[in-house]
């Protein structure tokens, strides 16, 4: 992987380009809201790319409470990290959508935007539990936090089906419609995205594994420095 | 280029060029302190 990491991060930019051309220039312009809805092609598969971290958090953080293992507690907390990351995304380009389509930039009270706000809370609550605390227990903690923090994932995605909300439907599975022109362009930027979260998971990946292994060897320099 | 879009798409890259950024700097400070803790091991 290490060897085949500079390949794919050039694939992976070669393939966000043609996906920023499709977002800009080959997706045909939507006849009720116009560029504007191209921030679609940004915020949708940051959703998708964020739930999909979520999930991969909670079923790491059930695996490490069934069988504790370093690898199992570093991909909760790196998928966590890089979900937030990508649900960060969605909730800035959200508003920035909302406001020349809604009319303002945010709906208080409106169920998947108080969800997705919820979410996003719950796992940089995750995040500042494992930064901040050093406690033997913290990565039990977290994962039981992780746990109770992904039941949130469907309530965020079946809240416009269950509840009268401003969002619109799903673009797919739901009761909205899309121009396969648009829903190509839309899924090539999803493949992209996911490249490069993909990267950017292994990448912190690494990093957090190395670093318990310094930790590891400075904790046994100190004890043999102890012993004399 | 509509202004909702642009400012949409370069908050976008800047949110995952922050976070890049915020990766590359913890790898700096671990390769220093592998650096220090080679002579001492």
């Amino acid at each position: 992987m290490k060897r085949a990491f500079p390949i794919l991060a050039i694939l992976t930019a070669l393939l966000l380009s043609y996906a920023l051309r499709g977002a800009l220039i080959t997706a045909p312009t939507d006849q009720m809201q116009g560029d504007v809805y191209r921030i679609i092609y940004y915020h949708v598969p940051s959703a998708w790319t964020a739930f999909l971290l979520f999930f991969i958090n909670f079923v790491a953080s059930i695996l490490y409470l069934v069988r504790p293992s370093q690898r199992a507690d570093a991909v909760a907390l790196v998928a966590a990290e890089v979900g937030v990351v990508f649900c960060t995304v969605v909730l800035v380009t959200g508003p920035i959508w909302a406001r020349p389509v809604w009319g303002i930039w945010w709906a208080p009270g409106d169920i998947r935007l108080t969800s997705t706000l919820v979410m996003w809370l719950i796992y940089v609550s995750y995040l500042v539990l494992r930064r901040f605390s050093n406690s033997s227990q913290t990565a039990k903690l977290a994962a039981a936090l992780a746990i109770f923090g992904a039941l949130d994932i469907p309530l965020v995605y079946f809240s416009i089906w269950f509840f009268r909300t401003q969002h619109p439907q799903p673009v797919i599975g739901g009761g909205g419609s899309i121009d396969p022109r648009m829903l190509h362009v839309l899924l090539i930027n999803w493949l992209a995205f996911l490249c490069f979260a993909g990267l950017v998971f292994w990448s912190r990946y690494r990093l957090e594994i190395l670093q318990r292994q310094l930790q590891e060897t400075q904790a046994a320099e100190a004890l043999i420095e102890s012993r004399g | 280029m509509n202004p909702y879009l642009c400012a949409a798409y370069i908050a976008t890259w800047t949110i995952h060029i922050t976070y890049l950024g915020i990766v590359a700097r913890r790898y700096a400070r671990l390769r220093r302190e592998i650096k220090e803790l080679k002579p001492k091991v």
